[in-house]
């Protein structure tokens, strides 16, 4: 799929769109060619590459009614666009179709300190959220490591989490208030200022829908105050069974962590050169499990998680004393992925989510499949939620890495599913776990989510094609594929 | 229990062929909550039972038929709770019930709702197939999230069989706390104390009384306790459940119906005629009065709120307060795609659905 595709749509089709939408905003809004929309052609997962017909950026909500009614007025297929950071392929983007990127919507409409609430436009940085609730002491709690560039919009495509959504939930748990716009056209608004709308919640089925359902014009988030101490407690263990049972416990003696990580040996190993964030690379797994709070409460649960951890049999534990070295704990589990990138020249990030008490035999088989695919794997852990992150190392360069990462990652993801967990916990499914989406769900349940996509796209022109596969596509990944990776004729190139 | 499905599977599909409503419910403790029920009865208590409980995972998986009595005592077996706190009218409510009316109790501000637990839910659909959304872990995003959508849908898109909630720890240390403060001053300090890094678990203000709750590290709750004032309520348990239940004396007196107005938690005192109660830190205005149907869905409306007619009173004004046509358009395609014979709990949410 890396290969240069031709385009796929004529040269008349493209004048008569890209007429119809310089019509309904300004002419420098529409971009067409080539070497304007190619900055365009992927999101973060850069290895699924399109370009697209048209990129449009309107400016405002009356330009994105305009572009979606002269959509649908041509039949043209659009991908909405956030900040394109997202991780699963979710803003590909379609060859005939038109790319809807609300970058311009970036203004913060108000933050207010007394309802502990903010109205943001979509294109607003999920920090810049934070930043400007910072000086009344209020912050937006949820936090994706590409917090820094990743917008508000693509966090509700897809319910975005971060390290501390055990203890302050998902996007759809901070979301007050969505306001989209269909591709009829209509304005609607989801949820509200207050805590509910009456009706069905169609605020929690729209989070998360992976810009399939409206395009977003505004959305109102809560803010929560900002606690006034966080600390950190690192600690080692000589065996990831025996620190996948410290998790367990810390839970059972009811806490719950304002974050809990975990890290198997390769990771540690990957990181620390690159960081120095002082990890024990002897241990088989180092965990961080972080308290906040006020001084007091800290204080208290630090102690209560210390004695668990040690009970547990940790072979090391070290608490941060200092802010600076709280964040320095935190670094190697931080910057995780960009070590990856410095000791492989490329790395596949998985997004499975188990249940905790499978995670010795998830990695046990994760273990076998490095043997069977020939390429290593480190695995990093939101283990408070159960969310693993497996980075598959390999080299693109070198004939069939890429292909078999995929496959690798494609067995990893069957086997969170056989455990009772899912393929995606928080990077969306988008084109890249597509295939996988016919393992964990059944045709009539795939058949419900597309009676959710027709209720508001009735004519199935918003990013069609990802997210949820048709049937056919399932029938045709179950031809190719037999169970646990087992596919027929491996030898025979089929990408 | 397969033999139980089966009868349900059977009662769908006679319904379907016939044309015919199935009112589905529990034990009928919210049978006056919503529209009237219509269609014949189809009683969930036969599948009933706890599936899975791993404390350590924080989740409980149940059967719709399922006592809320015997999934509290499970839970209290290992320190942990619902936190959003629904009503348990008795004991009697079921899983099944509690997730179609989507109610939560005091702990609903600070913990989240009802809506905020559903991590995953099976259903049986119009033709009788059993379907499953979500799952038993935390984060979950393959697939648009079906079972948060079933959470107050009042039983209209299909029978919900099973549910996957989350489930969170006893707090350490609880304790309540009362001020004698009026309406407007009220609001004011719910506001203020909100957006301080304090641990408000419940609040709620009547006749002059604001009653708030701190739950958390013992050490957390000591310095609130300090830092707020107010007089220590030592019965304050007994004081939450009741609230919780409904059996504050707000709630038992005879008079006028009842009204719950989901409104902003800065919104003013609303300027109606009757006695008012507030919870949720200011966000949720129970209301007994005899104003105007129209002047008390304005009150809500004007500040960004809705109004629903709770319990009692005359159900042909429309319980629940009318959607705005595109967000009508959605749900009566919702209704006919899930449920196309409209056999389930007709009319039960908007006479047209």
């Amino acid at each position: 799929m890396n290969a240069p595709v031709a385009p796929l749509f004529s040269p008349a089709r493209q004048r008569e769109v890209v007429a119809a939408l310089k019509v309904v905003v300004p002419p420098h809004c529409v971009l067409f060619d080539e070497e304007d929309t190619r900055p365009y052609e992927c999101d973060g997962l850069a290895a699924y590459r399109q370009l697209p017909m048209v990129v449009v950026l309107p400016e405002n909500e009356q330009q994105i009614i305009a572009i979606l009614t002269a959509c649908h007025a041509l039949q043209v297929q659009i991908v909405p666009r956030g900040a394109g950071t997202g991780l699963s392929g979710g803003a590909m983007p379609i060859a005939d179709g038109v790319v809807v990127s609300t970058a311009k919507l970036n203004r913060i409409v108000s933050v207010d300190k007394f309802s502990r609430t903010a109205v943001v436009q979509p294109g607003v940085r999920n920090l810049a959220i934070s930043d400007a609730a910072a000086p009344h002491g209020l912050y937006y709690a949820p936090d994706p490591s590409s917090q820094i560039a990743c917008s508000i919009g693509g966090n509700v495509a897809e319910n975005s989490g971060g390290v501390h959504c055990l203890k302050y939930g998902l996007t759809v748990h901070n979301v007050l208030r969505v306001r989209m716009v269909t591709i009829e056209g209509d304005v609607v608004e989801l949820g509200g200022a207050a805590l509910d709308a009456p009706g069905l919640d169609l605020l929690a089925v729209f989070i998360g829908s992976e810009g399939m359902l409206g395009v977003v014009t505004e959305v109102t988030v809560k803010l929560i105050p900002k606690p006034q101490q966080a600390r950190v407690i690192m600690a080692s263990f000589d065996d990831v069974v025996k620190g996948g049972n410290a998790v367990a416990n810390v839970i059972a003696a009811g806490i719950i962590p304002a974050g809990l990580e975990m890290m198997d040996k390769t990771s540690s190993r990957m990181v620390e050169p690159f960081v120095k964030a002082g990890y024990d690379v002897d241990a088989e797994a180092i965990l961080l499990c972080e308290s906040d709070g006020t001084v007091e409460e800290v204080e208290e649960e630090i102690g209560r998680m210390r004695a668990v951890l040690n009970a547990s049999g940790a072979t090391a534990i070290a608490v941060s004393e200092s802010e600076a070295e709280r964040l320095r704990f935190w670094s190697g589990r931080k910057n995780a992925f960009p070590a990856a990138g410095r000791i492989s020249p490329d790395y596949y990030c998985m997004d499975g989510t188990i249940p905790r008490k499978k995670l010795a035999e998830v990695l046990l088989g994760i273990a076998q499949m490095e043997q069977k695919y020939g390429l290593r794997c480190a695995n990093v852990f939101h283990a408070g939620d159960g969310n693993l992150h497996p980075l598959i190392l390999f080299d693109a360069n070198r004939a069939d890495e890429f292909h078999r990462a995929e496959l690798f990652g494609a067995e990893i993801l069957e086997l969170c599913v056989a455990v009772g967990g899912t393929i995606t916990g928080e990077h969306g499914v988008g084109i890249e776990k597509i295939n996988s989406m016919c393992v964990q769900f059944s045709e009539q349940e795939r058949e419900a989510f597309f009676k959710v996509k027709r209720a508001f796209d009735s004519a199935f022109l918003l990013n069609p094609d990802k997210a949820i596969p048709s049937l056919h596509r399932c029938a045709e990944y179950g031809k190719m594929h037999v169970q646990r990776g087992q596919i027929k004729f491996p030898d025979l190139p089929r990408f | 229990m397969e033999q139980q499905l089966q009868e349900f599977r059977e009662r769908i599909r006679a319904a379907t062929a016939s044309q015919g409503g199935l009112q589905i419910r529990g034990s009928g403790t919210k049978h006056w909550y919503g529209q009237t029920p219509q269609g014949e009865l189809l009683d969930t208590r036969g599948y009933a039972g706890i599936v899975d409980y791993e404390p350590t995972e924080l989740v409980i998986t149940a059967r719709c038929g399922t006592l809320l009595a015997d999934i509290d005592a499970a839970l209290a077996a290992n320190n942990q709770m619902l936190a959003f706190e629904p009503p348990r009218f008795g004991g009697q409510a079921t899983v099944g019930g509690m997730v179609a009316a989507g109610l939560s109790g005091p702990g609903r501000q600070f913990c989240g709702a009802l809506r905020d637990f559903v991590l995953g839910a099976d259903l049986l659909d119009a033709q009788g197939q059993e379907l499953h959304f979500g799952g038993q872990v935390m984060k979950n995003v393959a697939g648009y999230d079906v079972s948060r959508l079933l959470a107050g849908s009042l039983g209209t898109l299909g029978l919900i069989l099973q549910v996957s909630l989350k489930v969170l720890p006893q707090p350490f240390a609880v304790s309540t706390r009362v001020f004698e403060v009026d309406h407007a001053n009220a609001i004011r300090l719910l506001n203020e104390w909100g957006g301080q890094p304090l641990p408000l678990s419940a609040s709620t203000w009547t006749a002059g009384v604001l009653t708030i709750r701190l739950s958390g590290a013992q050490a957390a709750v000591d310095a609130a306790e300090k830092k707020l004032g107010g007089a220590e309520l030592t019965n304050g348990a007994d004081f939450w459940r009741d609230l919780r239940e409904q059996e504050h004396a707000f709630f038992t007196q005879d008079g006028p119906p009842l009204w719950r107005l989901s409104v902003p938690s800065v919104a003013a005192p609303l300027a109606l005629p009757g006695a008012q109660l507030i919870e949720w830190g200011g966000a949720q205005r129970w209301y007994r009065g005899d104003a105007e149907v129209a002047a008390i869905r304005a009150a809500a409306q004007v500040v960004g709120g809705h109004a629903s007619l709770y319990r009692g009173g005359d159900k042909q004004v429309g319980v629940f307060a009318p959607l705005a046509p595109a967000v009508a358009k959605i749900h009566r395609r919702l209704k006919t795609s899930f449920d196309p014979s409209g056999i389930f709990n007709p009319g039960r949410m908007y006479p047209d659905l």
